[in-house]
């Protein structure tokens, strides 16, 4: 008996390296101000960027993990996720995450050391059930189907949205994951931000696969590549991906093709194992520019709007980073006060025990 | 009042909790149509469906996430490892995962989950099939850590842990899973979690014990009664966190403390118990501490796993070693 199975990849894009239109964009893309909203939250997040290294290097906030060139694709997902819907982020994921409530200052919060930073809400002001960042490789997959299943078992139309990097699709949890979604058709959609490099090893050594999205056949589900450089390819993707899930016809892999323009975060040195002109043919094809220069040749964006949302970004940037720094720490003793839902005894003791190192600590004052 | 033995408290706890509250959901390998290799779940997926029944694909580290994802939706998954030695390739989502979504998100997500599996040797398994690692969950921030002793206590236990708010491990010991019969009320009244259990009163020394140990405990405590030593046996019943209190006010009482425990000697839940006794009544005691425990090496195949196991008799002896260096 044979079994023959077909499968082809082709990458979805819609504008090319230098803006101009490569075919018929989707009908959404006629409503030119949401390709501008999407590309002031790209300028945004990236002037977020630079400043969030700025802090790091100042000593102002610890190690972390910078999004250059990955603009359009979290911008692109969070924009088409439902406020309702539950993201399931990888650590490199502060522009989706930023599109759905957690803000700057959370960001913040997080790499600069506080469980704050995980504690935000949706943009409708509700407590979100979004996950936190997730910093071990690819675990957060398996709670998307966990999630999706949730939602399935109780007929809601909610999506659950997992991303993660292309070296994180060589683990097991994300196979795993994958596997399960295919076989209990979840509404689930899976992200791979393939930025070309885990950490210092490249995308050709990681996965003998031509394509990262095929690793999606295995689990019976559609897989799909995008040019992660285009805005306008990653939200259609997505939206689709989105409708099927919702429509109850199971679960999509996105595989999102960009390049990780920074080190791996700061604590990294990419000149260390990569080459210059790489690196300088990635900036090419990067994101922010390629919807500028749609836009210009729309004319619906100009220098001087440009000049105008740099600033105001800048502004935006500063207040949330003036933010950060007057919240002050937490309170020492915070670290037992949402340890379990009520503190045992022996908790309670070494807690005040804390408390009493703390004021010693501090010449007398706890906070 | 039914006389049930311990898997049948379990599968019974289950059928009570599914029908009490429709979040509940059970989840694992073989759970469903099979209803688990030892019949944990049997009859579950005939009554609540296999919505709420789940066989997942065979992956450890998916049921460990799974039941993550669930849990943060407000479902109360009871997922089951078929064996705690096939526990490790979840450990990743246990310890960096569920053990601390309360805490990193400020109590916005928690995850109301359990953690089943079969643990302890001694019933001719193959090798994997035999390990007695309570001390690794018990160590790890976040987590609770139950083992019931009885079918009573595993009926009442396992209740208690699935409407328990954070994540518990609870680990059943099948070496007892069908050796004992006791009746057991299907009534919904949970035991409480967090505290340990006096299981006969005395006077001479504390002997403490958990799983299926407390079996043996209890022989050796009615033996030792018979040659006039007067022994109080503790059930730990929660590993995590510890009643030491209860310990503490027996061990003030005895003046003397013998721990039993079938996992391996060192770093185990033993020294901690006899850490915490010596840093607290240690003028109390008229004796050094004794330990009874299984060996720091690899539990052996079954051909040798008789001279690895703890019996009465070797209670006996640590018991007599802890009288005769009594001051």
């Amino acid at each position: 008996m044979t079994f023959t199975s077909k499968s082809t990849v082709t990458q979805v894009r819609y504008l090319d390296e230098d803006g101009n239109v490569v075919q018929p964009l989707p009908a959404w893309a006629d409503d030119l101000d949401k390709l501008i909203e999407f590309y002031k939250n790209m300028v945004l997040v990236r002037t977020y960027d630079k400043k969030a290294i700025a802090l790091q290097r100042t000593g102002q906030m610890g190690t972390y993990p910078s999004h250059l060139g990955a603009e359009a694709v979290g911008i692109g997902v969070g924009s088409a996720m439902a406020v309702d819907d539950v993201y399931v982020p990888y650590y490199r994921d502060m522009p989706t995450m930023m599109m759905r409530g957690a803000t700057m200052t959370h960001n913040l919060l997080y790499w600069g050391g506080s469980e704050r930073g995980s504690y935000f809400n949706r943009p409708d002001g509700q407590l979100s059930e979004d996950f936190p960042i997730c910093v071990p490789i690819a675990t957060q997959c398996t709670h998307a189907t966990g999630v999706a299943g949730a939602f399935k078992l109780r007929g809601e139309k909610r999506v659950a949205v997992t991303a993660i990097g292309d070296g994180g699709t060589s683990k097991g949890d994300f196979l795993e994951a994958l596997n399960c979604a295919g076989a209990w058709q979840l509404p689930c959609v899976f992200v791979i931000n393939n930025n070309q490099w885990a950490i210092s090893v490249p995308r050709a050594i990681q996965c003998g696969a031509p394509t990262l999205a095929q690793k999606a056949v295995g689990a019976g589900i559609p897989g799909v590549q995008v040019d992660g450089n285009d805005i306008v390819a990653v939200y259609d993707v997505m939206q689709k991906a989105l409708e099927r899930a919702r429509s109850g016809k199971g679960a999509t892999l996105v595989e999102a093709v960009s390049y990780r323009l920074s080190d791996h975060t700061t604590a990294d040195d990419a000149t260390r194992y990569r080459g210059s002109d790489e690196v300088n043919a990635a900036w090419k094809r990067e994101p922010v520019k390629r919807l500028r220069q749609y836009l210009h040749n729309q004319g619906v964006w100009n220098e001087d709007k440009e000049v105008a949302w740099q600033n105001e970004c800048n502004q935006k940037v500063q207040a949330a980073v003036d933010e950060y720094l007057a919240l002050g720490k937490e309170p020492p003793e915070s670290m037992f006060d949402y340890h379990f839902e009520s503190l045992s005894e022996p908790l309670a003791g070494q807690r005040e025990e804390m408390i009493a190192k703390a004021m010693r600590m501090q010449g007398g004052h706890n906070g | 009042m039914a006389k049930v033995c311990l898997i049948e408290a379990v599968n019974m706890a289950l059928h009570h909790e599914m029908a009490r509250d429709e979040n509940v959901v059970c989840l694992g390998e073989d759970i469903g149509t099979n209803g688990g290799v030892f019949r944990a779940t049997v009859g579950l997926k005939d009554k609540f469906g296999f919505k709420r029944v789940m066989d997942t694909p065979l992956a450890e580290g998916l049921i460990g996430g799974l039941s993550v994802g669930m849990a943060s939706q407000g479902l109360r998954p009871v997922a089951e490892f078929q064996f705690q030695g096939f526990i490790f390739p979840a450990m990743e989502q246990i310890i960096c995962q569920a053990a601390r979504m309360r805490s990193r998100t400020r109590g916005r997500l928690t995850l109301p989950l359990v953690y089943r599996a079969p643990f302890g040797g001694f019933i001719h398994a193959p090798e994997h099939h035999s390990e007695s690692v309570e001390a690794l969950f018990a160590h790890v921030p976040g987590l609770r850590v139950v083992i019931p002793s009885s079918p009573a206590r595993a009926y009442g236990l396992l209740l208690a842990a699935i409407r328990s708010n954070d994540p518990v491990m609870f680990f059943e010991p099948k070496r007892i899973y069908r050796t004992v019969k006791h009746e057991v009320e299907d009534n919904g009244v949970a035991l409480p979690l967090d505290v340990a259990f006096i299981l006969k009163p005395g006077t001479d020394i504390t002997l403490v014990s958990w799983g299926a140990s407390v079996n043996e405990t209890l022989i050796a405590a009615e033996k030792l009664a018979d040659e006039g030593i007067s022994a109080e046996v503790i059930d730990l019943a929660t590993i995590k966190p510890l009643d030491i209190d209860t310990i503490l006010k027996s061990v003030r009482k005895t003046g003397r403390l013998c721990i039993v425990h079938e996992a391996a000697k060192s770093f185990g839940v033993g020294a901690e118990i006899a850490a915490q006794v010596s840093e607290q009544a240690l003028w109390e005691l008229k004796a050094p501490i004794g330990r009874v425990t299984g060996y720091d090496v690899t539990m052996p195949y079954y051909q040798n796993e008789k001279y690895y196991q703890i019996h009465p008799e070797d209670i006996l002896l640590g018991v007599k070693k802890v009288m005769e260096q009594s001051a």
